[in-house]
């Protein structure tokens, strides 16, 4: 009798997981979640929607389409896609090295590569600002070689740069963890180059996370503000970036203008963190698949 | 012939050393020498040139309301963080995924944005602001405003770095504890909290970095009054907009130790969960 008891329980648990409550909690834990999403989240968010759609079409088309803020988007964008493709390429080597050898201050190299999350975007903004002056540590030997970097946009790009390299590392290097060694060690064994094997073999595993890890690296760079402002130099049509728009627009008290070009990036930010979810979900479930 | 059959890619002891030197090399450029300028430049006035520039009035106002709004900030985004990674892993429910996707809208949303959003909402002319302004209370412009967007920007890290681990730890234990009897919180104390302690603490330490070091958002909403709103990340603005560069560095380099602190946790987080 007991024994059967026993027996019957499992299958009964495995027949109907998903819809037991077994745990308590679900309640309190689904009401103080909803609360704070909703009352920290979504109603300042929703706030936002509200304000930009009250403007109206034609003045909100009007100040979005401002000369000065379109070269503020053309500056942010280009300088977002420059510091995630180094990153995509710096992170790979990064998480290349620190999987695959064994050397003395590994431990350190790995650990010092979150530096950039937490560090605050200030600190790390006055120095690059410093390390790349005209007679900083850098600055001054690059300035021999005519390379401007601190008040340019090309100042833009190191800050982004710095602020989103651990992303690439971080989701590469999993990946280079878990892959089994079978098919590598097959082709090098057949006599495949390293190259042709690096580009048959492992990009193809490789590279949905090194896209993925440039996406969130693009994504941080697109917002990017305390880092930016100290090395960008900020001069209109040059070196403005997006956020330091609507901080500009802020300060002359013009809040329409601040929420409508908050709008617009928000609504970017928005689609990119969706398109993001919904890559790493498919990309996730082809790994658990295969 | 054995050691050539498991051969792998960048196994020749050339190309081993090029690409560990080059990532060793631009790692010191980019990481380790930005770091160390931080404190030799906080330092280049000697020890007590950095004593002093610390104790600076208005520096020491910062670092006193930095750690004020730390510590209301911390807290409250630990238990909503624990509430939301039980909430995730341990139910199935509609909206499961949607939730997990809204959680990541604070590291999508550009710090200068997010200040924005409580600004409109509770500034002077905003919908809650005007009416909490005919009783004459004012959250922008003063601690509370920094408090709620702090809140805003970190909510996500606790809950980030408990859902993963919870969630391959699985329920099979506390559904055991459940049928032991346990009540919802001795459940929580004696099953669930030893075995997510670690990550809880790095979720926390991480959460503590970014409230502390959080710029662009909390200057938006401060005002960054000396001596009165003025946080830390705000006051290393102001001295270097001075020209006050060693003090700008010196408030700096106590921003930074709290960020080495952070990477120290992490690294003994890490091998404390592989040695399980």
């Amino acid at each position: 009798m007991a024994t059967t008891e026993l027996s019957e329980r499992p299958a009964k648990r495995l027949s109907a997981p998903a819809t037991k409550r077994v745990l308590p909690g679900f309640g309190l834990s689904l009401g103080i979640s909803l609360f704070f999403i909703s009352l920290v989240l979504l109603l300042p968010i929703s706030g936002l929607f509200i304000r930009a759609a009250g403007m109206g079409w034609e003045q909100f088309w009007f100040v979005i389409t401002d000369p000065r803020v379109v070269a503020s988007y053309k500056v942010t964008v280009l300088a977002a896609l420059a510091a995630s493709l180094f990153n995509c390429v710096f992170g790979l080597l990064l998480a290349w090295v620190l999987v695959r050898y064994e050397f003395p201050g590994r431990r350190l190299l790995d650990a010092i590569m979150d530096l950039p999350f937490a560090l605050p975007t200030a600190v790390a903004g006055i120095t690059l600002a410093t390390l790349f002056a005209e007679n900083g540590w850098y600055g001054q030997y690059l300035a021999k070689l005519g390379i401007e970097v601190a008040f340019t946009p090309l100042g833009i790009v190191v800050a982004m740069a710095f602020t989103s390299l651990p992303f690439v590392v971080r989701t590469v290097q999993p990946v280079l963890e878990e892959m089994a060694p079978e098919d590598e060690e097959a082709a090098m064994s057949l006599g495949a180059s390293d190259m042709t094997v690096f580009r048959k073999i492992l990009m193809p595993t490789l590279w949905p996370a090194i896209v993925t890890g440039g996406a969130l690296s693009f994504a941080r760079s697109l917002g990017e503000y305390g880092a930016v402002i100290f090395i960008a130099g900020n001069s209109p049509y040059v070196s403005e970036v997006i956020s330091l728009m609507i901080f500009v627009r802020l300060e002359e008290y013009d809040f329409p203008a601040a929420s409508a070009i908050a709008a617009v990036v928000m609504t970017i930010s928005l689609l990119l963190l969706l398109v993001i979810n919904v890559w790493q979900g498919r990309y996730l479930k082809r790994l658990q698949g295969g | 012939m054995a050691a050539r059959k498991h051969r792998r890619v960048g196994d020749s002891p050339v190309v081993r050393r090029s690409l560990v030197g080059l990532a060793v090399a631009l790692t010191l450029l980019f990481l380790f020498m930005p770091l160390a300028l931080i404190f030799v430049q906080a330092f280049a006035e000697g020890w007590a040139g950095y004593v002093s520039n610390i104790l600076n009035e208005y520096t020491l106002h910062a670092i006193g309301l930095t750690l004020f709004v730390a510590l209301l900030t911390v807290p409250l985004n630990m238990v909503f963080g624990v509430f939301l990674a039980w909430l995730v892993t341990r139910f199935r429910f509609p909206g499961r995924k949607l939730l997990t996707t809204l959680i990541d809208i604070p590291f999508a949303v550009s710090p200068v944005v997010a200040g924005l959003l409580f600004l409109l909402l509770y500034g002077s002319n905003g919908w809650v602001g005007q009416w909490l302004g005919e009783y004459d209370i004012q959250l922008m412009f003063s601690w509370p405003g920094i408090v709620m967007v702090t809140v805003f920007v970190t909510c996500p890290f606790v809950a980030r770095e408990l859902i993963p681990l919870m969630q391959q730890q699985g329920r099979e234990e506390e559904e055991a504890g459940v049928v032991l009897g346990a009540s919802g919180w001795q459940l929580f104390r004696r099953v669930t909290l030893p075995n997510i302690r670690w990550a809880l603490l790095y979720g926390v330490i991480l959460t503590n970095a970014r409230a502390v070091g959080e710029f662009g958002a909390v200057s938006v909403v401060s005002g960054s009054i000396r001596g009165q709103t003025n946080t830390l990340p705000l006051q290393v603005e102001l001295l270097y907009q001075d020209y006050n560069t060693v003090g700008a560095f010196a408030a700096s380099s106590l921003l930074a130790g709290i960020a080495l602190i952070t990477l120290v946790v992490k690294a003994i987080v890490e091998w404390r969960q592989s040695r399980n």
